[in-house]
């Protein structure tokens, strides 16, 4: 993968990844001041994104996919564990400065594109203030340059025409096209989109999809997907994260995951997802779909209770990544590795958390 | 058609605003056979749920019937009276809205609501009710201790499986769903949509499923109705749609919109453009706009449905006086 040094002057140049966590936990307490109950909506994340990266962020409702982008994007504290933006301790930027750069480099693209802006104002309200805030050298003019510049690279032409309509008079498409437009004014590096295209129709995600794509080209920037949706996953990312429970659960190339799922969760996800070129077939299915909840859990596999390769171990261990084939690792007791991964597995590896490959 | 289990003719549906009326669903024809799983399909603001809604007579103002029928077991349910409607709702017909958790009270238990629904469309006693709430819930999966839960006690595909539970209480004939898996995520969906499917072919209800996702019903359905701004695009048996490429552009479009999970990654174009104002539908096909294979009569001259094989498409591509005219067209389109 590239690295491109475009560290604005601010963080250490190159070397560092775009990106890094390192046993990233977020907890939630429950209930009264009294109860003890703990929510563990992430758990030990231990992850990297390059530059010029799209990854996909896959699982379902409860997960913890959600938590992990807001832990990014500093809408949350940390239980636990570290963020590290091109070698810089994210916990660490206390000024004003610094944290507004951080949420300039590392935007957010919200799932709802009917809720996530202001009905009152233009479309261009949410950009000029972004430029405002985030790009203060820039006039009147330029602003207004700019905005039309962004505009013009989510696709939404003419720019001029369109900076002046109301959200209302938008589509769902087109609205979420102004969320990456806003995105965009910030000059990032690492969009982190949380679900941006499960609220759209189906005709319209297209797209979208290639939209995210074009960006990456374009502008050079990395972006986190978070979908439950492998299929569109596979179209635009180049890894794959499974989470699971607040567990990451398999991690891989796109296609390496999908051909060769190695966690039976993966493979439960990937059975489901719906092909219109299928076979016209009505399997019994026994799993629900159910939420994993993930309070006070105890020591072992949180996918034990759906899983249907669950041995004793998996209620006594929690399994940790281990790696299943090239660049390619799931936290799984029952999940065999390739061959060839398998004969320089079982040689010592070097100690420390299992980090998961660049 | 003999022994249909609901007839729709001509059914338009109108909005009425202070800017003129807007024609939400356009004189649609419907056949639907006991027992049968049909999938209707199209983007939003196609008139969808509009249509539903018109068929199980629930439309309020500023909606409203503009012509048309709607026979449902022999009856003319657009001149039915409230009361009468009270007997066959519910028992005969129900409807499974798309979001549970809007549809569901969330001050009342699950179990107060069924029983509010049974002591309005039927008369059962106390023990009768509890029993067959009970019941209803455990064919959809769900455990009975849940009759005392609150909505918010439940998951989302619990909430959504409680809602078909309760369009089941009666046993009806006829179920319709809008959009009952959208908000659900695809594990959840896949084992809602499997269920549901097992459901009917045990209790032999027919159903209408209303959804913008083609690839949720391919699977289930036997027939699929294509909408596009208010009106049929194309509706077949759901075999003929995917074995060969649909026939109607807009169809094709939305079969071509899905990303793959199998086979080689292509670039999906999705259909370009976005429908259109139906206070101002184009002349001529309503689709031409956006449509990849426009011919120029297409923007004079409103396509009728055409018989194909053994479906009906909305389009001039089928109407032969016009592609004689250009055959070089035909030969382009048709595979």
């Amino acid at each position: 993968m590239t690295t491109v040094d475009t560290t604005d002057g601010r963080g250490p140049a190159g070397g560092a990844p775009l990106l890094r966590t390192v046993e990233l936990t977020r907890h939630f307490r429950l209930g009264g001041l009294l109860s003890n109950r703990v929510l563990h909506a992430v758990d030990d994340l231990t992850i990297t994104i390059a530059d010029r990266e799209i990854v996909a962020l896959v699982g379902e409702s409860g997960s913890g996919k959600s938590t992990v982008a807001r832990l990014l994007a500093r809408l949350y504290r940390p239980t636990r564990g570290t963020i590290h933006y091109r070698g810089r301790s994210v916990e660490s930027l206390r000024s004003r400065a610094d944290i507004l750069w951080y949420r300039g480099q590392v935007p957010m693209v919200f799932q709802d594109p009917y809720s996530s802006m202001n009905p009152v104002f233009r479309v261009s309200h949410g950009v000029s203030r972004n430029l405002r805030l985030h790009r203060r050298e820039l006039g009147r003019a330029a602003r207004h340059d700019e905005a039309e510049r962004v505009f013009e690279a989510v696709g939404l032409t003419p720019a001029a025409e369109m900076l002046s309509k109301f959200p209302y008079e938008m589509s769902g498409g087109q609205r979420q096209r102004v969320g990456f437009a806003q995105a965009l004014a910030l000059r990032p590096r690492l969009i982190l989109a949380d679900e941006p295209v499960s609220m759209l129709d189906v005709s319209i995600r297209a797209g979208v999809l290639n939209l995210m794509a074009d960006l990456r080209q374009r502008e050079e920037v990395s972006i986190l997907y978070i979908t439950h949706d492998l299929a569109s996953a596979r179209y635009v990312a180049d890894r794959i994260l499974v989470m699971y429970a607040g567990h990451l659960v398999e991690t891989g190339p796109t296609e390496v995951v999908l051909s060769q799922p190695k966690h039976p969760y993966t493979q439960l996800l990937l059975s489901a997802v719906p092909d219109p070129r299928e076979e016209v077939s009505v399997e019994a299915t026994t799993d629900l779909g159910e939420p994993p909840r993930v309070i006070n859990p105890t020591e072992g596999c949180r996918f034990r209770f759906r899983c249907p390769l669950a041995i004793d171990e998996c209620s006594r261990v929690t399994p940790r990544l281990r790696p299943m084939g090239p660049e390619h690792q799931a936290a799984c007791h029952v999940a065999t590795p390739d061959p060839a991964t398998a004969a320089t597995a079982s040689q010592p590896i070097a100690p420390g958390p299992p980090a998961e490959s660049v | 058609m003999p022994g249909a289990l609901l007839e729709v003719r001509d059914l338009s549906v109108d909005y009425i605003t202070d800017a003129g009326n807007v024609r939400a669903v356009d004189q649609v024809d419907l056949d639907l056979q006991p027992g049968e799983f049909l999938g209707v399909v199209g983007e939003s603001g196609c008139g969808k749920s509009t249509m539903v809604f018109a068929i199980a007579q629930l439309l309020f103002p500023p909606a409203e019937i503009a012509g048309g029928s709607v026979t449902f077991k022999g009856q003319d349910m657009v001149r039915l009276g409230d009361t009468e409607l009270r007997h066959i709702r519910w028992r005969d017909y129900s409807v499974v809205m798309q979001s549970a958790m809007n549809a569901l009270n969330p001050m009342k238990s699950i179990e107060a609501q069924f029983r509010d629904t049974m002591r309005a469309h039927g008369d059962m006693g106390t023990e009768e009710i509890r029993e067959r709430s009970a019941e209803v819930l455990r064919i959809v999966g769900i455990d009975p201790v849940h009759l005392r839960s609150y909505p918010h006690q439940l998951s989302g595909g619990m909430r959504q499986r409680a809602m078909i539970a309760m369009a089941l209480l009666f046993t009806p004939e006829l179920v319709m769903m809008d959009e009952p898996t959208s908000a659900l995520d695809v594990v959840a969906q896949r084992s809602l949509m499997s269920q549901v499917k097992q459901l009917q072919e045990r209790l032999g209800f027919a159903v209408i499923f209303v959804t913008h996702d083609m690839s949720v019903v391919a699977r289930y359905s036997d027939r699929l109705l294509v909408m596009y701004a208010g009106q049929v695009a194309e509706v077949g048996p759901t075999r003929a749609m995917f074995e060969s490429p649909p026939l109607h552009p807009y169809s094709r479009g939305l079969l071509d919109a899905f990303p793959s999970i199998h086979g080689p990654r292509r670039e999906l174009i999705g259909i370009p453009g976005s429908p259109p104002d139906l206070g101002r539908p184009p002349s001529g096909c309503r689709f031409q706009p956006r449509c990849p294979v426009a011919m120029p009569p297409c923007s004079s001259v409103p396509p009728r449905l055409y018989p194909v094989r053994r479906s009906q498409v909305r389009c001039l591509l089928y109407d032969e006086a016009i592609t004689e005219a250009a055959p070089e067209r035909q030969a382009a389109v048709k595979p």
